[in-house]
């Protein structure tokens, strides 16, 4: 009975939650111009970025350092198909998704193997083997990248205007961020939780290891491929930068801070991230790398959960006071 | 059959290049246990240092490369007491995005002191010039840095083997509690381990200055190949990185002279085809 009422109370706090940033969500073009909307769209292409380095590191254990490999497979696979296939923006962000997740896969088999230190090199240099590839290859417009991307309509809606993509982009990644939920409390994001804690009891059990972390990998591949395509789109063109390792160390740095064995940390420290940055940027001009190089050096040092995981051990207690049951865990994954 | 040959020299003079840098990304992992993303930029401000004193005040070469070294050396304590003392017990990730912070750091210091500046030091007189192989000029320099790099693999060996510096920090790095019980001093052994590291790293630098142009986005590029480095050689193997930059050097160099397109890519193609044969790299043993 009283499981029955923790369930209740923290469902509350989760849908009361969810509630809310879904009416901010929508009714977000009607209050805030273009560049409100432009970074709430940059927002949430982080947080289905992080999402990818997310299910390696805080479910599956795995630390990838070259997520950005697959995020510019996602931009330029969606780029290519829009030159070719002008007026489809779904069959590039799709496609471009596609091609992130073949890519994943390929390289994958390489990277899988390895754990801990190797994999996170390894997925280092070989998603730096993509940006040196693409950079080789003019057809992909060798370093100047694809400019000027025909977007074209969907049903009817311009999608280079940014009102309608906000709208399309807020959809997709509503979509993909209830996927991601499904897929942690599966039975499959069950086993990745459970090779990130206990590998050789995984492998006891006859479950393959090698193959959970394979398909974990082209999952996140697919994630990073969506935030690349989504991109290309948003700014209407792509250059090879986005594949340098230094991309991939965004969303690592977003999961940190958002806390990397929490559902909703991506999106905060995606948030977070982003706004830091703008100020950086804003502030600073040119020098960005100092202020960027010492809140990066300061969170590694000083952050241990992120902000959602210190937020759910200091603060939801006290709101399931407040709705008059104690709970369990709001997260999606095990506790840190 | 002049120009392979040619190609194999040009190739393992850049391979120990890669090696200089890959030695102290070893120590490091192997004493500390930490693996610093930012050893690419130690290297940068080898470089950077070593300008200083050679191009700037125009210095005896070797007396700047020794000035560098220990210049780097400096900040490499600074880097060990204050931050990777902090991460040696934390996770990989906290470890990777706190050096990854340094690397912001360095590069922005960097861009701060010297700016943008482009500096077109020439080669030492009594380096430069070219010797004749099989009727071609071959830049002396090169030899050079080929020699400087085999005699620092075998000084590495030796001060690692043979001091009892270096005996102490193999035994602190297999058992830490063990050897602070028998009385080492682990924490400054750790210090002038990384600082050691840093110094091999600022060597490569300041030796590189009169080929490889200094610039501030050097730190965060040159640490990729030294990863591959590692990885196809078994991280932690001295051995192995220093075979794998000869193997990676060479590879560069003849892809760039028959394959241009692949010149970057080279490096990464052989990577896969080691880790496909060998998955625990060359030196590393089997699972």
């Amino acid at each position: 009975m009283n499981h029955v009422k923790e369930q209740f109370a923290t469902k509350k706090i989760a849908f009361i939650f969810l509630m809310i940033g879904v009416a901010i969500a929508i009714t977000l073009p009607v209050f805030v111009g273009g560049y409100v909307l432009h970074m709430t769209i940059s927002i949430l292409i982080l947080a289905l970025f992080s999402l990818s380095v997310n299910l390696l590191l805080g479910y599956t254990g795995l630390l990838s350092f070259g997520q950005a490999g697959f995020y510019v497979v996602g931009a330029y696979g969606c780029a290519k198909l829009l030159i070719l296939f002008p007026n489809l923006p779904l069959l590039g962000i799709f496609g471009g998704m596609a091609m992130a997740i073949v890519a994943s896969i390929l390289l994958g088999f390489l990277c899988v193997r390895h754990t801990a230190i190797y994999f996170s090199m390894l997925t280092l240099a070989l998603g730096m083997m993509i940006y040196s590839g693409i950079r080789k290859i003019k057809w992909l417009g060798g370093g100047y990248g694809l400019p000027d991307l025909p977007i074209g309509t969907l049903f009817g809606a311009r999608m280079d205007l940014i009102a309608n993509y906000y709208y399309f982009v807020i959809i997709v990644a509503g979509i993909a961020f209830y996927l991601f939920y499904r897929l942690l409390h599966s039975p499959l994001g069950l086993t990745f939780q459970a090779i990130r804690d206990a590998e050789t009891r995984v492998a006891f059990t006859g479950i393959s290891v090698r193959n959970h972390r394979l398909f974990c990998f082209a999952i996140a591949g697919a994630y990073a491929g969506l935030a690349g395509a989504l991109r290309a789109v948003l700014y209407g063109s792509v250059y090879p930068l986005l594949g340098h390792w230094s991309t991939s160390a965004e969303p690592v740095i977003a999961s940190l801070l958002g806390g990397m064995h929490t559902f909703a940390g991506p999106l905060v420290g995606a948030a977070v991230f982003y706004a830091i940055k703008d100020l950086i940027f804003r502030i600073t001009d040119a020098a960005w790398q100092l202020p960027m190089g010492i809140m990066v050096v300061f969170l590694a040092m000083a952050l241990r959960g992120g902000i959602v995981g210190s937020i759910q051990q200091r603060l939801l207690p006290w709101m399931r006071l407040r709705f008059g049951s104690e709970g369990s865990d709001l997260s999606g994954g095990s506790s840190a | 059959m002049v120009d392979l040959i040619y190609q194999l020299l040009t190739g393992f003079s850049t391979g120990m290049l890669y090696w200089l840098i890959a030695a102290g990304l070893t120590i490091a992992f192997g004493v500390l246990g930490i693996v610093n993303f930012a050893h690419g930029s130690l290297f940068m401000l080898g470089s950077y240092f070593a300008l200083v004193f050679y191009d700037t005040l125009e210095w005896n070469f070797a007396l700047s490369i020794a000035l560098a070294m220990i210049g780097v050396g400096v900040v490499g304590y600074i880097i060990e007491k204050f931050f990777l003392r902090i991460v040696y017990k934390q996770d990989l990730e906290i470890q990777l995005i706190l050096t990854f912070g340094l690397i912001l750091i360095i590069a922005a210091l960097v861009l701060l002191v010297w700016g943008s500046a482009v500096f077109f030091p020439s080669v030492p007189d009594s380096l430069s010039g070219t010797v004749s192989v099989l009727g071609r000029g071959f830049p002396i320099y090169s030899i050079f840095i080929s020699v400087a790099g085999i005699a620092m693999y075998f000084i590495i060996r030796i001060i690692l083997g043979g001091t009892w510096w270096g005996r102490t920090m193999r035994a602190a790095a297999s058992d830490r509690e063990m050897a602070s019980a028998i009385g080492v001093n682990v924490r400054s052994l750790f210090s002038t381990a990384f600082i050691f590291s840093a110094m091999i790293a600022a060597f490569g630098g300041a030796m590189s200055i009169p080929i490889k142009m200094a610039l501030p986005g050097v730190g965060a590029e040159v640490i990729i190949p030294a990863f591959v480095v590692v990885a196809i050689g078994s991280l932690g193997s001295l051995g192995g990185a220093f075979l794998a930059a000869i193997i990676i050097g060479v590879a560069s160099s003849l892809a760039t002279f028959y394959f241009p397109f692949l010149n970057e890519l080279s490096v990464y193609f052989i990577m896969i085809i080691v880790l496909v044969l060998r998955p625990q790299g060359l030196f590393g043993k089997s699972a």
